[in-house]
């Protein structure tokens, strides 16, 4: 009893240390730095287009035909005032999921600067009063995240798929890790 | 080295790098085409201008709207956003800029048309200035590619003016 535990001791601490040593080691350079090069593009989007979310995934259809649930947004953020007609990224007090609608009216204050904004989903028959938190009537310059300048049509299905279905993103991620593991490098 | 992985590694990523230049690519081509839109915007009627109960002026107006955006179409273009706002100034308000119409163009074929329509948002100010006041109509267009950048300006027609008083 005592020799067979020794030996699966030692077979599996072998295969532990095979194990570490893959995904530590330079055999596995070609997914480190893809995972490496992803992040190095996502903070220099951050940078460049100085918004915290430089690209958001269409999740509605309130802004159909011209963007289809799937679609990837490119956002930048600059200090010139928000003007009508700007598509606009921004979030509820209180809602984490942002929307990305149009600004359909625009009241900017002489002295402060500050702007009371009202957007409208172009596909929507009413404004946007009833998203926004209860008793608030207009969105100010804080609340906008960002304005929509490019977009990618159906690039964003896989972050949609991946949040609704969420078994498939730990079959992706098992299948990585088991290719890790398996591959003989 | 010629594991079916590491072909398929090499094809995928090949692949979505010529995706990803023909995507700029079209994206870049629209910058060649220069647009000479047309436009002509009447306000046929004030239908009502009244003050709300809680004191804001609010009028409806019927317009007749009358556009040619036909140059603005290229073979990247998706559709057209196209918008009507008025702006004008208060002693409160720098600008204010409220979108009085707006509709989606969704081909070329649809480009040169004439609308005769009242207001589809409401007109209403922040307060009680509206009486006399001059306005500007401006006819915004917004480009939405096929893929890439968004294009986005206007024409601006001055010289329209609501009644001194109430009715």
């Amino acid at each position: 009893m005592g020799f067979i535990g020794d030996a699966v001791d030692s077979i599996r601490s072998l295969q532990i240390r095979q194990v570490l040593t893959q995904l530590v080691s330079l055999g596995r350079i070609d997914a480190g730095m893809i995972v490496t090069s992803a992040l190095i593009i996502w903070k220099g989007l951050m940078c460049v287009t100085g918004s915290e979310s430089p690209v958001v995934v269409v999740l509605s259809g309130s802004m159909e035909p011209g963007f289809k649930r799937g679609d990837i947004l490119f956002l930048h953020m600059s200090k010139d005032p928000i003007r009508a007609g700007e598509i606009v990224v921004f979030h509820v007090d209180g809602r984490e999921i942002p929307i990305v609608h149009r600004v359909i009216k625009v009241h900017e204050r002489q002295d402060t600067g500050e702007v009371d904004i009202l957007t409208k989903g172009d596909n929507n028959f009413g404004d946007d009063r009833l998203l926004y938190a209860h008793g608030q009537l207009w969105l100010q310059r804080h609340h906008i995240m960002g304005r929509a300048v490019g977009f990618l049509p159906y690039v964003g299905w896989v972050t949609i798929i991946m949040t609704e279905k969420p078994i498939i993103k730990y079959l992706l991620i098992g299948a990585l890790g088991l290719l890790v593991i398996t591959s003989k490098e | 080295m010629h594991s079916f992985g590491y072909r398929a590694n090499a094809v995928v990523t090949l692949a979505v790098t010529i995706l990803a230049v023909m995507c700029s690519m079209a994206s870049l081509s629209d910058n060649f085409n220069v647009p000479s839109p047309t436009a002509e915007v009447k306000v046929l009627n004030i239908n009502w201008f009244q003050k709300q109960a809680n004191g804001n002026d609010e009028v409806s107006l019927t317009l007749n709207i009358s556009a040619d955006l036909s140059s603005l179409f290229t073979w990247n273009t998706k559709q057209v956003f196209v918008f009507i706002a008025a702006e004008y100034e208060t002693p409160q308000n720098a600008l204010n800029q409220v979108s009085l119409w707006d509709g989606i163009i969704p081909s070329k074929d649809h480009a040169k048309f004439w609308i005769h329509t009242t207001n589809k948002y409401r007109l209403i100010d922040q307060g009680s200035n509206l009486r006399g006041k001059e306005f500007n109509l401006t006819l915004h267009w917004h480009v939405m590619p096929k893929t890439g950048k968004m294009f986005a300006d206007k024409i601006v027609m001055t010289g329209y003016r609501l009644p001194e008083e109430y009715r």
